[in-house]
């Protein structure tokens, strides 16, 4: 990373793109995308690099998003302790939920997650702290270290810029360490990983916990800018909306879920007036990501990419 | 009034009888989801939105047609299972050489589809289905009132269950079908047309959706979301049941029912997430699954 690649300067464009974005575009919006991207990009670790579908992450979303919102709301904590309060619950709940559903795998994996991201859904409905079909309302965004006003929308935006930013460094870093070559062992081959004498299981689960904290951090961040926790977080519409934005912008790919989360949000955005055809068109992308281009946007660009030498 | 346990007979039967009717349901759906899943493997998300459209064909039929709940337990079935196969043979059939998750993701978009599309015709509050006039009114037993249609649901359901295993553990075809199961080449040598059969298997899981949806829209209005409700609780049966046994899909459907009926009546608050607390310590104990053969 020393070296001025290719690589590197796509990314600081990137980041410099995004800081000057807000002169254009409705950083509500902008702020959304990231939360949904970071949200990917954690579903992401587990689907990409260790080859398991979760689909019960809007679990550790939505809960994060709770906690962080009773948190900043009730007991009065800064933002970033509130955040903290949020990813470790989420954790927790990631290591007692991937304790059990490692011990299956596949298909039944992703109806294990699903399962126990339902029941944290009906936990949800009926726990007095989360006020049911209201929510947790108006949300205090508080003094960042008790310092910064982050009830400034732009102050805000580039605070979630910054965490999103660090995070995605965070999952590059896992993904290009001794660990992460262990994760995609196992995802390539997992019977040959045991072989070689890796503890698959331990590697899975450090995996699904570092997955669900990072999604938790997502779901904290959400709570904090739209000042709101919500069913609607937990619900399992969300667990699919994930997948689809990993799918759509390229499963095992760095900047695909961010990608596909900004399209998917962009499409709820435009769409929100008409009704069910949100879920139709939804619908109608898993079934052309699936049939026609199982790579996603990222996948089906990075011939040309590699090309010009700009991802290796 | 007598009581057990401090709760009244009445009561206790009352939920229990509830119980057994989602316990029906149960057992139809993961009965379907263990056959498709044997031959196809793949997970057909889309079968909660076959159930609903099952209900909704129903409605149409009788609201535009006037066919009523008899013809429309024969005709409903046959049309989703049209619908089924149609989807089979142009989308699902193009996935059996990839992995088993986009066939799970490929009918998720399939379930988002049909539920979408059902609830911009006809919105989420639900449309009433009328019970048929035969089975309408309840006897009285003494320790409980049984509405007659009720007691039709688990009957019809019991004998749907049972023809089902029979047809595939005793007949001729059903020999081809586990044959196919297990070594789908082998058996396409001996000149058995196993693509047919695969599409014919996958129309018979969703006629059984269907029908299952047809019972239903008497008792729960006919509504977009019931699918959705439904298939993630039936996830979580075939996860304790496994997919491995038809007669263990089944039996785990019912004994599940029953266990969230007992739980209405003595913890409430639980009576939502029993059956995946059961699926949790199910996962601790025997990771296969009660009838699992393969991890």
């Amino acid at each position: 990373m020393n070296r001025l690649t290719p690589q590197v300067i796509l990314v600081l464009t990137l980041i410099a793109l995004a800081i000057i974005a807000p002169l254009g575009i409705y950083p509500i919006f902008l702020m959304k995308g990231l939360c949904f991207g970071l949200f990917a990009a954690a579903f992401n670790l587990l689907l990409g690099y260790v080859g398991l579908l979760s689909f019960g992450h809007a679990m550790f979303f939505g809960f994060s998003a709770y906690v962080t919102a009773h948190a900043a709301k009730e007991w009065g904590l800064t933002p970033e302790l509130a955040i903290l309060a949020g990813i470790a619950t989420a954790a927790a709940l990631g290591a007692v939920t991937g304790w059990l559903a490692i011990r299956r795998s596949g298909i039944y994996f992703a109806m294990v997650t699903l399962a126990f991201s339902q029941m944290m859904y009906f936990v949800a409905v009926q726990a007095p702290f989360t006020h049911g079909e209201d929510g947790i309302q108006g949300v205090p965004r508080g003094r960042l270290f008790g310092l910064i006003d982050l009830n400034d929308t732009i102050v805000m935006y580039y605070f979630v810029l910054a965490v999103f930013v660090a995070s995605l460094l965070l999952i590059h870093r896992i993904i290009t360490s001794p660990f992460g070559q262990v994760l995609k062992a196992i995802r390539d081959n997992e019977p040959r990983a045991i072989s070689l004498g890796y503890q698959v299981d331990r590697y899975k689960l450090l995996a699904f916990v570092l997955s669900a904290g990072l999604a938790g951090l997502a779901g904290s961040l959400k709570a904090l800018v739209f000042q709101l926790a919500s069913l609607t977080d937990v619900h399992w519409h969300a667990s699919g909306e994930v997948v689809l934005m990993t799918l759509l912008g390229g499963v095992g790919t760095v900047f695909g879920p961010t990608v596909g989360a900004f399209l998917v949000v962009a499409i709820q955005n435009y769409l929100s007036e008409v009704g069910s055809w949100v879920t139709i068109i939804q619908g109608v992308i898993f079934v052309v990501c699936v049939l026609l281009f199982r790579s996603g946007m990222i996948g089906v660009m990075t011939p040309w990419l590699k090309r010009r030498g700009i991802t290796g | 009034m007598m009581t057990i346990l401090g709760i009244p007979v009445q009561a206790l039967f009352g939920q229990l009888l509830l119980g057994l009717i989602n316990g029906a349901f149960y057992a139809m759906l993961s009965l379907g989801l263990a056959l498709i899943f044997g031959l196809l493997n793949i997970v057909n998300f889309s079968h909660g939105a076959l159930y609903m459209m099952g209900a909704f064909v129903a409605w149409l039929l009788l609201n535009f047609l006037g066919m009523g709940y008899w013809t429309a337990l024969i005709v409903t079935p046959v049309v989703v299972a049209i619908f089924g196969m149609i989807v089979e043979r142009t989308m699902l059939r193009r996935l059996y050489k990839l992995d088993h998750l986009y066939g799970l993701l490929l009918t998720f978009g399939l379930a988002l589809i049909i539920e979408g599309a059902f609830r911009q015709l006809y919105g989420i509050s639900g449309m009433p289905y009328a019970v048929p006039k035969e089975l309408q009114g309840g006897w009285n037993l003494g320790f409980m009132f049984l509405p007659i249609y009720r007691g039709w649901v688990v009957v019809a359901s019991l004998v749907l269950c049972l023809g089902s295993w029979l047809l595939i553990e005793k007949t001729k075809l059903g020999s081809y079908l586990r044959a196919a199961t297990e070594n789908p080449s082998l058996v396409q040598a001996f000149g058995i047309n196993v693509p047919m059969m695969v599409t014919l298997t996958y129309g018979f899981g969703v006629a059984l959706a269907a029908i299952a949806g047809v019972l239903a829209a008497p008792i729960y209005s006919v509504n977009p979301l019931m699918g959705s409700n439904l298939i993630i609780v039936v996830f979580a049966v075939v996860v304790i049941g496994g997919m491995g046994s038809i007669l263990g899909a089944v039996i785990t459907g019912f004994m599940l029912g029953l266990v969230e009926g007992l739980t209405k009546v003595f913890y409430p608050e639980a009576a939502s997430t029993v059956i995946f607390v059961v699926m949790a310590i199910v996962l601790m104990i025997k990771p296969a699954g009660l009838f699992g053969k393969r991890s």
